[in-house]
């Protein structure tokens, strides 16, 4: 009786989780697919069209400025973000007074929406209300026009993103330094080796499962990012701040092509999965750090 | 000597980088209490002349401000409570039973989180449409609430429970549902504690989702109607910086309670945000 009973039970208890990640992530992801080779305007019913979307996509000059425009923004992001977390990490992991005072500060901004940073930072970066430029009037520069410069907002917008998620990477990586035996730093010790040399024989290629979630994990919540984006800047100005998950939205719900958008939305996954099979690859590159 | 001054220039850049970090927040804090003139006097004054809480009063009097956070806190509670249910059942099947098809719904359950809702936000819209629940709070309630990072995390806590524990407790004639909610939840407690911080703040901070969704002013949570606000033609500063602190408060406040559980529940699964 209670075999049977404890074959039954696991698909019991997997059953309410599953139907959910089934109708809303499973289906909603297959049927994305099966959209992005069809016309629709949601009123109608969706017209099949082949690679129609895909055709208008890559002769479309529009989406690759926006392309190039999100890899700069992500290709900014993640370096930035993945040096600066790691030094963090390194100097808040060592028997520091107040580190964890410290760690916490860092870690803040990670607690607020992004809502919420896009508009404390739009509120600090006025032109002529904000207290950047007032600061740098104090120290007899002139005012910058911070979001109403296209050059200028996509920097600003970079650094916001930095400084919503470094803190949450640091941690990663404190618990990733936490993880490598002291003994080693102390055997390098004996044997003469400079602070450099112990970073990069043993920190360095030690962290490197740790740092492979950071790469994987920053890319895409880049390329995911709209919040921040839509009250820092709203995309703009003009265009200058519209990356692809911006364009998406509005080719959606705004002109209500679903057929365009969802090749936009397909072209984004490939994007992911490449970039994430690429970050495995060169991971593995160089074997196993302990061999 | 020398020691002693590198020590002294290291804490002074490592208190200098902080300050980028916490004072954009006390600032946006100071100017929320400042009155409506003094909030854009230019040269801008530091501390406020007189503080006021008046812009919360405003911002509180204004639209329908008591009903977002009232939406807000119920998405977040609701939400949270059902990720808690759920997922911790299914991670409790994933971890302690060996049946068919267990590899292959943890290996989709991975597999997803390489599959943000901004991929899939236009087919998940037309889904919620059909199913009638556009413009309602449970169309923002339900479908994160499968979250593959929560499964993931419950499961990998829970295999660390020994089995022996699940078979004794079987011989003695105890039902699965039992084994379940009077052994195996308490006993990962700690998992759990770490899986209501996070959705309560993921829930908390969601936008783009609820901004997909809800399309009924009354229906907003405090971030759509923040994000709204900043949208409109000219921007009212006063109200929209005592809301962006109120909108700060909850997740701040749990920070301070359960920060040791943060740290934790990113070093245990060295996941997504």
């Amino acid at each position: 009786m209670y075999r049977w009973k404890k074959k039954i039970a696991p698909y019991l208890f997997i059953l309410p989780n599953l139907i959910i990640f089934g109708i809303f992530i499973v289906f909603p992801a297959l049927f994305g697919f099966y959209v992005s080779f069809t016309e629709w305007d949601v009123l109608t019913s969706p017209e099949f069209i082949g690679l129609g979307n895909f055709i208008k996509l890559f002769q479309s000059a529009e989406f690759w400025t926006i392309l190039s425009r999100t890899l700069i923004y992500v290709f900014s992001v993640v370096p930035i973000t993945f040096g600066l977390s790691m030094v963090l990490a390194i100097i808040l992991d060592r028997n520091i007074k107040a580190k964890g005072f410290f760690r916490a500060i860092f870690y803040l901004p990670t607690m607020l929406s992004f809502i919420v940073i896009g508009v404390s930072w739009r509120w600090i970066l006025g032109n002529n209300f904000g207290i950047l430029n007032y600061l740098l009037d104090l120290a007899g520069m002139a005012p910058v026009n911070w979001l109403t410069n296209a050059r200028t907002a996509t920097i600003m917008v970079i650094f916001a993103t930095v400084w919503a998620r470094v803190g949450y990477f640091m941690v990663m990586f404190i618990a990733g330094l936490q993880g490598i035996p002291g003994v080693y730093y102390e055997a390098a010790e004996i044997d003469g080796a400079s602070k450099w040399q112990q970073f990069r024989h043993i920190t360095f290629p030690l962290l490197k499962p740790t740092s492979l979630v950071v790469v994987v994990l920053s890319t895409i919540q880049a390329f995911k990012m709209f919040g921040l984006i839509k009250v820092m800047t709203t995309g703009g100005p003009g265009d200058s701040t519209t990356y692809l998950v911006q364009e998406i939205y509005q080719q959606a719900f705004q002109v209500g092509d679903m057929g365009y958008a969802s090749a936009m939305s397909v072209m984004l996954f490939i994007i992911l999965g490449l970039l994430t099979i690429v970050q495995f690859k060169v991971s593995n590159r160089g074997g196993n750090a302990y061999e | 000597m020398n020691n002693k001054l590198k020590n002294i220039l290291w804490y002074t850049v490592l208190l200098l980088f902080s300050l980028i970090f916490v004072l954009p927040i006390i600032w946006i804090f100071i100017s929320s209490l400042k009155t409506s003139n003094e909030i854009f006097s230019w040269p801008p004054t530091i501390l406020p002349n007189n503080v006021t809480f008046s812009n919360y009063i405003t911002a509180f009097n204004k639209g329908n401000f008591v009903t977002y956070f009232k939406n807000s806190i119920f998405v977040a509670v609701a939400a949270t409570a059902l990720t808690l249910l759920i997922n911790s059942m299914a991670g409790y099947a994933l971890a302690k039973f060996d049946f068919k098809g267990n590899k292959l719904i943890f290996f989709l359950f991975i597999a997803t989180l390489m599959i943000p809702l901004q991929v899939i936000m236009v087919p998940i819209f037309i889904v919620l449409r059909n199913l009638g629940l556009y413009n309602s709070l449970w169309g923002i309630i339900i479908p994160p609430a499968a979250t593959p990072t929560g499964v993931f995390l419950v499961r990998q806590y829970m295999t660390t429970i020994p089995d022996e524990v699940l078979e004794s407790a079987r011989i003695d004639g105890a039902s699965e549902w039992r084994i379940f909610s009077m052994i195996i939840l308490p006993l990962s407690k700690p998992v759990l504690t770490a899986l209501t911080i996070f959705s309560f703040m993921w829930r908390w901070n969601d936008f783009l989702w609820p901004f997909v969704v809800l399309s009924n002013e009354s229906k907003y949570t405090i971030q759509v109607a923040i994000a709204n606000f900043v949208g409109q033609f000219s921007v009212d500063w006063n109200s929209l910086l005592a809301m962006n602190i109120v909108a700060m408060i909850p997740v701040l406040l749990v920070f301070l309670f359960f920060q040791r559980y943060f740290v934790k529940g990113i070093a245990m699964s060295g996941m997504k945000m």
